[in-house]
């Protein structure tokens, strides 16, 4: 039971990072920056918090560099139509080696820290309360994410004009729909909740810095926007499963000391693994077969992603 | 002619405002910034060991641009070059540790071996991506990580110094394995005639042959270039297995050129600033050897900075990112520029 706490406390910062990646894939955008903006985010969200000592001054300095990082990719994309590979490539080494840069003096501090919190009458239900409800706020908030996501996503008239600007933007467009202006907006909410991702882990999950405080949680989470099929809850799926993976394959760390380096590299072997399962003929039939899965098991990206969209 | 004036304009106004914002950041923390201006320049033509070094930071850093140009050509975006360096160090690291005999035997079969494993690293994304649709980008990244987590499983498991396991490095290797040096400089000529064929060679397969115009068709338009008869995958197997070979040579000097054992590090960042370079150069070839010839010189520069006014040596990465940003940006402006100056001439 602990066990399972521990796995949904740790998988909290890769929930709000592929929830924000993915609301912004689905609008068209794809923000190839995120590995180096959440080291950013986190580097600078423990900055502030170390200097304000509040947690919530942290959060939103966290959220503040991650949405300018990400209003950059946008505008590059929207206003000067540059590639988003490239732009988000170069703002990725950028914004780690500004992390270095600007972290260095302080690794080793100890800063505040997300105070736990049960949630009232939620906490006491036999197994569920110790496994999801004696956390603190920023795990309760990645649940709420996900439910939002999913209803705001497939339930709402937002929801159904974010993906026309991701799918079929001149269709959207030509409805009357601000395809730019949207994609925009998605971008931006993404970017927000990378930062909180960054926050997270420096305010939360490990609470300080060091280099790659984040271990390549970025490229993780861009590759299970992916193998989640752009679908919020499958996405969150992924994540709770990969971090069970990791928690099982911790424990035969202590039993076999030459695993650590098979373990280390393990995160990247099930990713190239994932992304090849969701591609291969007999995943991509499963969606055809059982309609009433279609979002749950698509395994086909926004039709316009990574595209600029040009009105003239 | 005026594009091109306007081009050369937009580059000295990123150059200046990159500038501008290192000697910021310098000021921010508290560093004076003409001085550690001159560090740099001292750290990297300063002195014939400076320069040395500044050449061999050179070496991989082009061959591994001139390697991203054949699969840029293709559209394709080999990230995962960082990691086919490694596996290109490992090669060569093995046989370096385990062939003995004459010298140029020995350099011999490791440029084969780290190109034989480059080509091989390189071949997985390309079957990823060619068969099962799986963007280069994701799989390069993992596979970067996993030949990463190889290298430290080496340098600490098998190849692990007599007594000690510790993450500084192997053994140094048997010299009848090192690159030629020049008397006491750390300059191997082998290493920069090697760099030179390799910018020369992917010159002319690019411009001069049909290879490079195949490639080129993949690279704009899959799916035309496909009803023209060319075979799509193939050739994007093919520019995999180019600047996986070129990753590889760019090891192969980093391992029995440079530091003479197997390090954790031993890719140092070349692949992923290989990316800056090309895209700094607009993908022309003929800007590659300048521009690595800038970079690596700040590379090396910074790390004299770091000892002597205690900043953290990423400032090298600072700037080149920035750089290479604000070019992207202004590029894109005096793009955004014309395209309003043209739609107002129509109406």
């Amino acid at each position: 039971m602990n066990e399972l706490a521990t796995i949904v406390a740790t998988a909290t910062p890769l929930v709000y990072a592929t929830i924000g990646e993915m609301i912004n894939e689905k609008a068209g955008v794809i923000n190839l920056s995120l590995d180096g903006s959440i080291l950013l985010a986190a580097m600078v969200g423990f900055a502030a918090a170390v200097a304000s000592d509040s947690v919530i001054i942290g959060f939103l300095a966290a959220i503040v560099v991650s949405v300018a990082i990400a209003a950059l990719v946008a505008f590059s994309s929207i206003e000067l139509r540059l590639n988003q590979i490239a732009v988000g490539f170069v703002l990725f080494l950028l914004a780690r080696q500004l992390a270095l840069f600007f972290g260095d003096s302080y690794v080793g501090q100890v800063g505040p820290k997300v105070p736990a919190w049960d949630i009232p009458l939620l906490s006491d239900i036999p197994f569920l309360g110790v496994v999801l409800f004696r956390h603190n706020l920023s795990v309760y908030g990645s649940y709420v994410l996900v439910i939002a996501a999913f209803f705001v996503i497939y339930k709402t008239r937002i929801g159904l004009v974010l993906q026309g600007a991701g799918e079929r933007p001149e269709a959207a467009f030509a409805r009357g729909i601000p395809v730019n202006r949207l994609r925009l907006l998605a971008t931006v909410t993404g970017g927000a909740l990378v930062g909180v991702a960054g926050a997270a882990v420096s305010l939360d999950q490990i609470a300080g810095w060091r280099e790659n405080l984040t271990t390549n949680l970025g490229w993780i989470a861009l590759a299970f926007v992916i193998f989640g099929g752009w679908h919020p809850f499958r996405v969150a799926i992924a994540c709770y499963v990969y971090r069970g993976l990791l928690f099982v394959a911790g424990q035969f760390q202590e039993e076999l000391p030459e695993f650590v380096q098979v373990l280390n590299t393990l995160p990247f072997l099930l990713m190239i693994l994932m992304l090849t399962a969701v591609n291969t003929q007999w995943f991509r039939r499963l969606g055809d077969n059982h309609p009433r899965w279609r979002n749950f098991l698509a395994s086909d990206p926004p039709s316009a992603i990574g595209t600029v969209f040009a009105r003239d | 002619m005026m594009l091109r004036l306007a081009q050369w304009r937009t580059a000295l106004v990123s150059l200046v405002l990159a500038i501008g914002i290192t000697l910021l950041l310098l000021v921010l923390v508290d560093a004076p910034p003409l001085e550690a201006l001159r560090l740099l320049w001292d750290g990297s033509f300063g002195s014939d060991t400076k320069i040395a070094d500044t050449l061999m930071a050179w070496v991989p850093l082009v061959v591994a641009a001139a390697g991203l140009l054949v699969t840029f050509q293709a559209g394709l975006w080999n990230i995962g070059v960082e990691g086919q360096i490694i596996m290109g160090a490992i090669g060569a690291s093995w046989v370096a540790r385990s062939v003995t005999g004459p010298s140029w035997l020995v350099v011999i079969a490791a440029f084969a071996a780290g190109i034989a494993l480059g080509v091989g690293w390189a071949l997985v994304p390309g079957t990823l991506r060619t068969v099962f649709r799986v963007h280069e980008i994701f799989s390069g990244v993992a596979l970067f990580f996993v030949a990463g987590g190889l290298a430290i499983y080496l340098i600490i498991g098998p190849w692990s110094r007599a007594g000690i396991a510790s993450t500084s490095g192997t053994d140094p290797f048997p010299t009848a394995s090192w690159l030629p040096t020049i008397g006491r400089l750390r300059l191997s000529i082998v290493a920069v005639v090697v760099a030179v064929m390799a910018v020369v060679a992917v010159a002319v397969l690019l411009r001069g042959t049909r290879y490079g115009l195949r490639l080129k068709a993949v690279g704009r338009n899959p799916a035309s270039a496909f009803l023209m008869g060319i075979a799509t995958s193939r050739s994007m197997l093919s520019a995999f297995a180019v600047c996986g070979a070129l990753g590889g040579i760019a090891g192969t000097v980093q391992a029995i050129g440079f530091h003479h054992k197997l390090v954790p590090s031993i890719s140092g960042g070349y692949g992923f600033l290989g990316i800056l370079v090309v895209l700094l150069a607009g993908f022309r070839t003929a800007w590659i050897a300048p521009i690595a010839l800038f970079f690596a010189a700040i590379l090396v520069g910074s790390t004299q900075l770091s000892l002597r006014l205690q900043i953290d040596s990423s400032l090298a990465g600072v700037v080149q990112g920035v750089l290479v940003l604000l070019i992207l940006l202004t590029g894109g402006w005096q793009a955004r520029r014309t395209r309003i100056a043209e739609a107002e001439a129509e109406t």
